[in-house]
């Protein structure tokens, strides 16, 4: 009986797809047609946000990793991690650091056709650093004291305090003097911006006046496709011609095409609400460092594709990674029971605690999964998994501090170490575990301000030595970064920043 | 029905004070100062009473002016351009599948009350009822997509680029939404035919010579059809539910996917309106059935 239920039903399907079939094929190939010219299809899985002024500093990496095809500044990173010249053809530092000369290259274009003088780079920096208004719209330029042109291709930049890490902050995107992006985007990138339609797509199309290396395709849409199996589908079906940020078990199911791995550049972790209890206890944060293998929760929740990580820094930063802090909590369970009865718990008074995920960030919700897990072969330790969505996420978690403990990831959107560092300074206002010590405070102070870069490094190591040692956090990892794209697509470079360079993607034969 | 719109307006706007977080939350998020909130609260006038506020949209609304969208820069009418129209396209595909599916099965079924294909439509019909269109959507892109190669998965043009295009990429989606439907509508038919076909009425109606096809044409739809109409009207605004799900399956770019987007960034003027849309699909298609109804059963006055 149930056989011929399902044959039945399946011969009613057949039936109704013949009825559409025809209809079907001609416009499925009528769409890769229109794809042959240099045209590239990108899968994001959200839309972008409100403005695309590259100034307000945006709460989605996604919409900087697509921006980053648009906007230059006077640097741009490179996907060594070094910054190089953009906007400027070179700048120099004086002693003190904080004065840092701009030579204007010659020849920029904006997307309207007009070229780049000092005026532009002038208001742009003065609009980024609210020097006008004396409120910065990015916190990274506070710093700025000043922006004068000298001459007709010279800027000076001076800033309030030292700050060597000041260069790779005028990523700062450069924008026509007097515009605002609220009424057209206009950069200096190799992609100019075409349109967008919200939860559907944003278009760029080649910038052919582009100073540098002209961008390799003609057109890039960046279509939203929110769901993970659509996302899979659509990479599938030949539908998108690429997606990036795809994780472990997604880029199983998509083998057969070109799956390349890198890391998506950002400490995840249990971050810790350090500013009460129970975590207000550096043994019930230890003993948690201790019980949590970090090896074990990448193999379990992400097929052992990740990098296990020791402290608030990721290994595309270099020199100032430092890798000995990966393994200074070695796993070991009876140190941390012995820490937890220490502290007061026991199997009968075990530690309860909640795990603030966004629920939409599989990743982050496998990774609660094996830490509730490894934590209760504690037989001490009760920890729950409360799904949010992200908005409640950004109100009740992190600005409202109102947390025990949450999984997520923290990237950097400069090439700084204070971008992953600067945070956990007491008074830092992103400080949202609460963080507080002298010493690292102390070491964060001497890092920014020295001009020394060897002593910057030391300090920089410091302070993560310290958050390490404090177990401010329980560190795991940095996520696996998997980008599928079809087998006819080319170029992709993954970057130590969250961003998606679509210049030198192209299709092939 | 003015009331009924007025009503659901208001809860929908009264619905975001008890959800945790707001536009603002969302705007800032990891650059959240209280400061810089309470700013751009001040700014975008959300620290004022929500009754305020309400009166505020209201009037804008029924001015024509719908607002700006708080996540896109653009005022809700630009948000919304275009997006109507696949979530309107697909919803009446849907419905006309699931009324050329379910009256000439639920009418042939009922003819052959107890036979062998009656009780097997009669448990597919279980099943197909019991199947979410998610899960449909699912199969069906795996089934057609991938292996079959029907359509693509993920695909989508504009209407105004490709008409016949367009609609084909809607067919699979609109079917996935159509068959848990079509399901209950055949179920329905036949067991109100069934119970009609009993009655005395019908018994006297054969009795005249009438043929079984026309006793079923004259007499018998009529009044077998009364329940139906009205089931079948309701089913529009359950369609209209349906696809919000759909869409995101198919990733079309819909109402449904816009709701759903703006609801997590907290973008009132875009939620109120497309929940007054789907408000007013709803309030209208139920004095729709009246209608039709009091058209199939004069007795039945519209009070």
């Amino acid at each position: 009986m149930t056989k011929r239920i399902l044959a039945l039903a399946m011969a009613v399907l057949m039936t109704a797809a013949l009825f559409v079939g025809g209809g079907q094929s001609a416009f499925a190939a009528s769409g890769s047609a229109a794809d042959a010219a240099g045209e590239i299809t990108v899968g994001i899985a959200s839309d972008l946000d409100s403005s695309l002024d590259p100034h307000v500093s945006s709460s989605l990496a996604g919409t900087r990793e697509v921006l980053f095809n648009i906007y230059e500044g006077l640097m741009k990173p490179d996907t060594q991690g070094n910054l190089i010249p953009a906007v400027a053809e070179s700048y120099t530092v004086n002693d003190t650091a904080d004065e840092y000369t701009f030579t204007l290259r010659e020849g920029v274009r904006f997307h309207n056709g007009n070229e780049v003088t000092v005026g532009d780079i002038v208001y742009s920096l003065t609009r980024a650093a609210g020097l006008e208004t004396g409120e910065p719209l990015m916190a990274t330029l506070a710093g700025v004291k000043a922006v004068e042109a000298t001459d007709d291709k010279t800027v000076v930049v001076t800033l309030s305090a030292p700050d060597a890490e000041f260069i790779a902050y005028t990523t700062a995107a450069v924008i026509p003097e007097g515009s605002d992006p609220a009424d057209g985007i206009i950069g200096t990138g190799p992609f100019k911006y075409v349109s967008r339609s919200p939860q559907e797509n944003v278009v760029i199309e080649r910038f052919d006046d582009y100073w540098g290396e002209p961008a390799r395709c003609a057109k890039v849409t960046f279509r939203i496709i929110d769901d993970g199996q659509a996302m899979v589908m659509a990479l599938h079906s030949g539908a998108i011609d690429l997606a990036a940020h795809l994780d472990a078990s997604q880029a199983a199911e998509l083998s057969g095409l070109n799956v390349l791995e890198g890391s998506m550049n950002l400490v995840q972790a249990l971050y810790l609400n350090n500013a009460r209890a129970p975590f207000d206890d550096i043994r019930v944060r230890q003993a948690l460092c201790y019980a949590i293998d970090k090896v074990m929760v990448i193999d379990l929740a992400c097929d052992g594709h990740g990098t296990p990580l020791g402290s608030s820094m990721y290994p595309a930063f270099g020199r100032f990674f430092d890798e000995d802090l990966t393994g200074y909590y070695e796993p070991d369970m009876a140190k941390a029971m012995e820490l937890l009865a220490e502290a007061g718990y026991s199997s009968d008074k075990p530690l309860k605690f909640t795990i603030a995920v966004v629920e939409a960030y599989t990743p982050h919700m496998n990774t609660a999964q094996a830490v509730v897990e490894l934590l209760r072969q504690t037989g001490m330790v009760e920890a729950e998994i409360q799904p949010m969505e992200n908005a409640t996420w950004y109100s009740e978690a992190y600005q409202g501090r109102n947390f025990d403990a949450t999984i997520t990831g923290m990237d950097a959107s400069t090439l700084t170490a204070s971008a992953l560092l600067g945070r956990f300074v007491s008074d830092n206002a992103k400080n949202f575990i609460g963080f507080a010590s002298d010493d690292y405070d102390a070491a964060y102070a001497a890092a920014v301000s020295t001009t020394d870069a060897d002593e910057q490094t030391a300090k920089f190591r410091e302070c993560e030595t310290i958050l390490t040692e404090n177990a401010a956090n329980v560190y795991i990892q940095d996520l696996a970064d998997f980008v599928v794209t079809q087998t006819d697509i080319q170029g992709y470079q993954f970057y130590p920043l969250y961003v998606m360079d679509m210049s030198t993607v192209c299709r092939v034969g | 029905m003015a009331v009924t719109l007025l009503l659901i307006s208001l809860l929908a706007f009264l619905a975001f004070q008890f959800i945790p977080g707001d536009p603002v939350t969302n705007l800032l998020g990891s650059d959240y100062t209280p400061e810089r909130a309470a700013a751009l609260r001040h700014e975008m006038g959300l620290d004022r009473n929500v009754f305020v506020r309400y009166w505020d949209w209201l009037t804008g609304f029924v001015t024509g002016d719908m607002g700006e969208s708080y996540s896109y820069g653009m005022t809700v009418g630009q948000v919304m351009e275009g997006k109507g129209a696949v979530t309107a396209a697909l919803s009446l595909m849907a419905w006309l599948l699931v009324i050329a599916i379910s009256i000439p099965l639920g009418i042939t079924l009922s003819r052959y009350q107890g036979g062998r294909l009656d009780r097997v439509f009669v448990a597919m019909n279980q099943v197909f009822m019991a199947i979410p269109p998610f899960f449909l959507g699912i199969l069906f892109t795996y089934v057609f997509g991938l292996v079959l190669k029907l359509f693509v998965p993920g695909g989508f043009v504009r209407p105004e680029q490709d008409f016949w295009g367009f609609l084909g990429y809607l067919v699979f989606p609109a079917l996935a939404i159509a068959i848990p439907k079509a399901a209950m509508v055949t179920k329905l038919l036949r067991s109100s035919i069934l119970g009609q076909m009993g009655q005395d009425y019908v018994r006297t109606a054969y009795s005249r010579g009438n043929s079984r096809w026309s006793v079923l044409k004259k007499h018998v739809l009529r009044n077998a059809l009364l329940p139906v109409v009205t089931f079948v009207a309701m089913t529009l605004a359950d369609i209209v539910a349906g696809s919000i799900v759909v869409e995101q399956v198919f990733a079309l770019p819909g109402l449904g996917r816009l709701l759903l987007a703006s609801i997590g960034n907290r973008d009132y003027p875009v939620v109120q309106c497309i929940v007054v849309i789907i408000a007013f699909v709803v309030v209208f298609m139920n004095y729709l059935a009246d209608v039709v109804t009091q058209t199939i059963d004069p007795r039945i006055r519209l009070g």
